[in-house]
């Protein structure tokens, strides 16, 4: 029962991390960094100080923090414009942060968890708390940041690619099937490439609204955003466009293998040699 | 059948239909007003897209899956029949949808925003206590709707009573029970206010208001309940 994606931070050291990691990631002027360990998203029983930009004490007690994407706001321009970023992230993504951290100020019974563990917790079976909607929606928007980078695109190499050849036969395959699930989802919600826990399998997965593989148990590899808030200042209605250029210049790879190769704590992909005599 | 109330409806509201081969071939219906005249509450830019290119697409796509449908009814192919519900209840929704929208819009010269009155406006009043409070209330279930979605004045032709609804995506108010018939719909959809409105959906709903097509929608009150 592993929480899928994230290394569990060691208790001792988590509140620490969180005070100098919030404090100093909040400003959205930081360089690319690698790809950080889940700090932020633990949770903190203890008031968060939220700095924005223009510095004032918040009036909100945050329980979670907004996490800001591993590169500038403007960093994936041209495919993703920087105007983009400032709606989607500091729009979209700062409102499910605080609708979250409204509605846990009454509901002790959800404080402690991780943001994996509230995602699942808050879907309860399929019968959503009405938590669930911001709680997941903060975590596809954390993963989906995650899931691109500047330069991003290319194929994917090693481990990720074998995988890939495995179970789609190819990457051409791989790549027309993302695209046909993102050109035909109906409504809003999001594309998943998952490693799929019981099938020990990748597969290609379209979600409604706020609705996550974590809560099957999937474990996701890299995600694209369809809501309409998601390519609309940019690509208007040409969903095939935004999904191209997602698949040609914004996906990570880089990211995706190391998920896979975490993935690979919980999931035994290859065939047990077992010795004969 | 599915496929003959759809179009039995489709043609009752008016749309624009040409015939291809015997089967039904649905177009894009004209925009009663120009795509600019709803300004400054809804922008050109929006009509013209949301108009020309996503209503557009719906009606190119339940095209599409009605001429898949109609091969795999003459094979007899059930699980092609059934698999293709869903993306005529998408796209035929989505059409259905749109075509009522823009008859629910108006510029304000042509009596845009102006309260209903008559029975229409009395029975407003007499089951949600005032117009501002089906406002406030409709608005409310607006911006509550998550994901894509469209909100509904709905009258219950057998009860004769009216409701607020809300449905997803693109499903038509059919679906929330088949007496209901819709008086007027606000689209939500991301679609219908993003590029002008941002994500303040709630900025929205508030303006939208000063472009209903009042009129429409008694007509449609009086013809159900004369």
């Amino acid at each position: 029962m592993g929480s899928c994606c994230y290394i569990p931070s060691p208790s001792s050291s988590h509140l620490l991390a969180t005070d100098f990691f919030s404090w100093g990631f909040k400003s959205s002027k930081l360089p690319f960094l690698p790809m950080l360990p889940n700090f932020l998203s633990t949770h903190c029983k203890q008031q968060n100080r939220r700095f924005d930009r223009s510095q004032r004490a918040s009036k909100i007690c945050g329980y979670y923090g907004l996490r800001t994407p591993p590169y500038k706001l403007d960093a994936l321009e041209p495919y993703m414009s920087l105007k983009t970023l400032e709606m989607h992230w500091g729009g979209h993504h700062r409102n499910y942060v605080e609708g979250l951290n409204k509605q846990l100020e009454k509901n002790d019974i959800l404080y402690g968890f991780t943001m994996d563990e509230l995602v699942k917790v808050t879907y309860n079976n399929g019968n959503p708390l009405p938590e669930f909607n911001n709680a997941a929606q903060v975590w596809n928007h954390d993963f989906f940041w995650e899931s691109m980078q500047p330069g991003g695109g290319d194929m994917p190499k090693l481990g990720v690619l074998q995988q890939i050849e495995k179970d789609f036969g190819s990457f051409t395959n791989f790549r027309e099937k993302f695209v046909e699930a993102a050109l035909t989802l109906f409504g809003s919600g999001w594309v998943w490439l998952v490693l799929k826990k019981e099938e020990r399998r990748l597969a290609v997965i379209k979600t409604s609204n706020s609705t996550c593989p974590l809560v099957w148990d999937d474990i996701p590899i890299i995600s694209l955003d369809m809501w309409e808030h998601a390519y609309y200042p940019d690509y208007k209605n040409d969903k095939g466009k935004y999904v191209n250029v997602f698949m040609n210049h914004l996906v990570s790879w880089n990211v995706a293998m190391a998920r896979m190769a975490r993935a690979e704590a919980f999931v035994n992909l290859g065939e047990p040699k077992i010795p004969i005599a | 059948m599915a496929l003959r109330s759809v179009s039995r409806k489709s043609l009752s509201l008016g749309l624009a239909v040409g015939q291809v081969r015997g089967l039904q071939s649905f177009s894009l219906p004209e925009l009663p007003y120009d795509y600019g005249a709803l300004e400054p509450v809804i922008s050109g830019e929006i009509m013209q897209l949301h108009h020309l290119k996503h209503h557009q697409t719906y009606i190119t796509n339940y095209n599409k899956a009605l001429e898949q449908l109609d091969e795999a009814l003459a094979k007899a192919d059930s699980s092609s029949i059934v698999q293709l519900q869903s993306a005529i209840k998408f796209n035929g929704g989505g059409h259905i949808n749109h075509s009522i929208f823009w008859k629910n819009l108006t510029p304000v010269r042509e009596g845009g925003g102006e309260p209903p009155k008559a029975s229409l406006g009395w029975a407003i009043d007499t089951q949600f206590g005032s117009l501002e409070v089906l406002i406030q209330r409709f608005n409310a279930e607006g911006v509550a709707l998550q994901g894509s979605g469209w909100v509904w004045l709905a009258l219950d032709k057998e009860l004769k009573k009216l409701s607020v609804q809300t449905t997803a995506n693109q499903d038509p108010l059919v679906t929330k029970g088949s007496a209901l018939v819709p008086l007027f719909g606000i689209d939500v959809w991301e679609h219908a206010y993003y590029l002008q409105y941002k994500n303040v959906k709630a900025d929205y709903l508030k303006n939208i208001w000063k472009v209903i097509n009042w009129k429409y929608a008694s007509e449609v009150y009086e013809k159900e309940i004369p």
